[in-house]
């Protein structure tokens, strides 16, 4: 049999509940991002672009449209004759049937899909992650530091360090110690969730993860303890580059505007590194005599006629003449109309802001900053006319005209 | 409609000697058009919205970057099992080495053409944009029980149609007086060289016109059989039109820039497909100015643009002045430089501060993967 050096499992289940109306009906990695992209595009391209061709997707939440987006794979290269992409459900089995109950159990009943390319190692991704690397630099890292396991960690501030699931290491950056959002860090090297294992040590692992009933099943707080307690060697591997975790509407906004900071190193236009995505094909974008564009992007299939600052459209968005967006994100299929104002707001796919509504507001136009937050339009809704929706509110519902929410 | 029902024929090298140095290194099909798209792109996407999943590109001459921009057809959904793309290079029969005239052309694809099943066989040439419902010319085709329908235009045409096929229609549909270059017919119902017949006749017609030596499709067989075949004419009444000289490629390109245009070409029902070449989103700058324009994906804007046509991956810089211009694929305009009435072809660079300017009349075309 074809033997594979490494397999990808990405774990693509989460709901990302603090992302509100934005995934009521898809999950976390399905959600827009940059204009033309799903956040679940950047670990399936770092794949592609890794030479990693097998690639299993565990999904749970909302598949519909994650697994409508995958399809065959075709737009990441990933609709191979041997590999390729898989979704991976949870299923009923003969005896029992569960859910994937936390991440390492996810991996546990999907050993059956991994065995079957005999793989040496295992890369264990999730989709909530804007970044780019090259995961077969950590792999090369991996095997030259005879590790069990290597984690990527990224160095943050040591005042949000007790944000994160840090990582406690010796000289050679043999990891010790794991402390997940520990309240005094001794060090700053904060886990960004991606995995190496050697596939026949986690196997073992997982299965005996699995015959633990205390076990919460998660990597993070089950797999890792044990292997640590076991003496195995971990290992850390450091990224320097852009990472954000977009769990948060806050978070998902920045970024995104982080595009249009010519001092953040997220290149997309990377011929060498193209994030793929799957795209209808859609006419160019087209920007009218009385359109003013600053500093933002747009693609194909909008028609701006309005003012546009610091902004990204996404495809499809029609902006009316008159209509003023200012740092905000405007999703698939969405129209702001004559006189609409949007600031500091995310206005999600198909949803509508009409003549003179007013969407968010800009910080410092705010009295009370505790209470300001960037504004959000859930999918489909309609803002009426003159409607309000406040900073930091989160809409599900169309807003009446002239009503303030 | 049944999709094993119709095949397509395009052809690729229309009129490639009246466009000067836009097809100096490519067939006409492959010409640049409208921010992101090639001109085959518009008869491939209307074949396929027909549900049409058989498709024969002629090519002859030239047909390197063709072959870059369909691949596998997969774009257009062309990539099958079961029919799918065939490129049909010249099959050397003739003593000049490749087809000189449709008849040669589809004389050398007669095995292709015999081993199809497909009843219908929808024939294009590859240089019309238009967005045009095949599966209704089909069926009007079949309601009609012509020998051949003609897709056709009412109106002036194009000055510059140098093979300008007009005719009469008659209140059925029916077309008689098929003329070839009539200089006169100023204005008269002109065709858009897309025409549907069945797959036995056309073979049947080949047979006969190359053991007769004939030479020209039009001339020699449709109108030498006026009365002897049944001809119908169905009319489009969207936007549409025949790339065949510099001029209708720029009139064109600057088309786009009227919505009604761009609603009819690019009308939802019926996408245009084209190659997927995962750019970014456009970049607008701090300083860019962009109005009246249409801009492609991966474009860096940061100089001033107006009334023109910028396709993907193209790069103004700063101070740049960019006016009634078609930029396409990958040029550069670097900072200060001036353009007006400019069609600066593929991945071509404008200097630093240079001007370049044609006036109204007469666009000025920079050559591809040149510097200026």
């Amino acid at each position: 049999m074809k033997k594979t050096e490494c397999v990808a499992m990405l774990l693509a289940g989460g709901q990302g509940s603090r992302l509100g109306v934005l995934t009521q009906k898809v999950a976390k990695p399905a959600v827009a991002y940059g204009g033309k992209y799903k956040i679940i595009d950047f670990p399936l391209s770092n794949c592609v672009n890794s030479g990693i061709n097998t690639v299993g997707i565990l999904t749970q939440y909302q598949p519909l449209e994650l697994n409508d987006y995958i399809g065959s794979g075709k737009p990441w290269d990933l609709d191979r004759n041997y590999g390729g992409v898989h979704i991976l459900p949870p299923y009923q089995q003969s005896k029992k049937a569960d859910w994937y109950k936390g991440t390492a159990n996810a991996i546990y009943q999907n050993i059956p899909f991994i065995e079957r390319y005999d793989p040496e190692y295992v890369l264990i991704l999730s989709g909530d992650h804007i970044y780019k690397m090259d995961y077969s630099k950590m792999i090369e890292q991996h095997k030259l530091q005879n590790a069990e396991c290597t984690i990527a960690v990224l160095e943050v501030p040591f005042d949000e360090a007790s944000r994160f699931g840090i990582m406690n290491v010796d000289e050679n950056d043999v990891i010790y110690e794991f402390e997940e959002k520990p309240k005094n860090p001794k060090s700053n090297l904060a886990s960004m969730g991606i995995y190496v294992f050697n596939w026949q040590c986690l196997k073992k692992y997982l299965c005996e993860d699995e015959e633990n009933k205390g076990s919460s099943n998660d990597f993070g707080k089950d797999v890792i303890p044990a292997m640590l307690g076991n003496g195995e060697k971990l290992v850390v591997y450091r990224f320097q580059d852009y990472w954000k975790d977009v769990g948060t509407i806050d978070s998902l906004w920045e970024a995104n505007l982080d595009l249009l900071n010519p001092k953040i190193e997220l290149n997309l236009a990377d011929k060498n590194w193209k994030i793929y995505s799957r795209t209808p094909s859609l006419p160019p974008q087209f920007v009218a005599e009385c359109a003013h564009i600053e500093n933002s992007l747009i693609t194909d299939g909008c028609s701006v006629y309005g003012d546009l600052n610091e902004s990204i459209l996404f495809e499809n968005v029609y902006i009316e003449k008159g209509a003023k967006v200012e740092y905000s994100l405007i999703m698939p299929g969405a129209k702001i109309c004559e006189g609409a104002e949007v600031r500091y707001a995310i206005v999600a796919e198909n949803a509508v802001v009409e003549s003179g509504a007013k969407v968010g507001q800009s910080p410092e136009k705010t009295s009370n900053l505790e209470k300001w937050g960037v504004a959000v339009v859930g999918p489909n809704c309609t803002v009426g006319k003159n409607a309000t929706v406040l900073p930091k509110s989160m809409i599900d519902t169309s807003v009446e005209d002239g009503e303030t929410k | 409609m049944i999709t094993n029902e119709v095949m397509g024929i395009l052809f690729t090298n229309v009129h490639d000697e009246y466009l000067g140095e836009l097809t100096a290194k490519r067939a006409v099909a492959s010409i640049p058009f409208g921010a992101r798209y090639r001109l085959i792109d518009f008869a491939l996407s209307n074949l396929v919205n027909a549900g049409i999943s058989k498709v024969g590109v002629i090519t002859k001459s030239n047909y390197q970057s063709l072959m870059d921009h369909i691949g596998s057809g997969k774009y257009w959904d062309l990539d099958r099992k079961k029919g799918g793309l065939f490129i049909l290079p010249p099959y050397n029969t003739t003593e000049s080495g490749f087809s000189e005239s449709k008849i040669d052309a589809l004389g050398g694809i007669m095995t292709f053409l015999r081993r199809s099943s497909e009843k219908y066989v929808v024939m294009c040439d590859a240089n019309i944009v238009g967005n045009i419902d095949i599966d209704a010319v089909i069926e009007y085709h079949k309601e009609k029980k012509a020998d051949v329908t003609f897709v056709y235009k009412s109106g002036a045409g194009s000055d510059n149609d140098r093979d300008k096929i007009s005719f009469k229609v008659l209140k059925s549909g029916a077309i008689k007086d098929i003329r070839v270059d009539d200089s006169d017919s100023k204005t008269s119902n002109y065709s858009l060289h897309i025409l549907v017949l069945e797959r036995e006749k056309l073979i049947e017609l080949i047979k006969e016109a190359q053991s007769k030596n004939l030479k020209h499709l039009t001339k020699d067989v449709f109108m030498a059989k006026e009365g002897e075949l049944k001809y119908f004419g169905f009319k489009a009444n969207t936007y549409a039109t025949v790339i065949n000289s510099r001029e209708a490629y720029v009139k064109a390109n600057f088309d786009l820039l009227d919505p009604k245009v761009r609603a009819e070409l690019f009308c939802p029902e019926r996408p245009i497909y084209t190659k997927n070449r995962d750019n970014m989103p456009a970049k607008y700058g701090i300083e860019a100015k962009v109005t009246n324009s249409l801009v492609g994906d991966g474009a860096v804007i940061h100089g001033t643009v107006k009334n023109s046509i910028v396709f993907r991956d193209v790069t103004i810089e700063e101070g740049a002045n960019i006016e009634n211009c078609i930029l396409m694929q990958g040029c550069t305009v670097k900072a200060n430089a001036s353009l007006k009435h400019v069609a600066a072809d593929k991945n071509s660079v404008v200097s630093k501060g240079s001007e370049i300017g044609g006036n109204k009349n007469y666009t000025v075309i920079i050559p591809k993967e040149t510097t200026v």
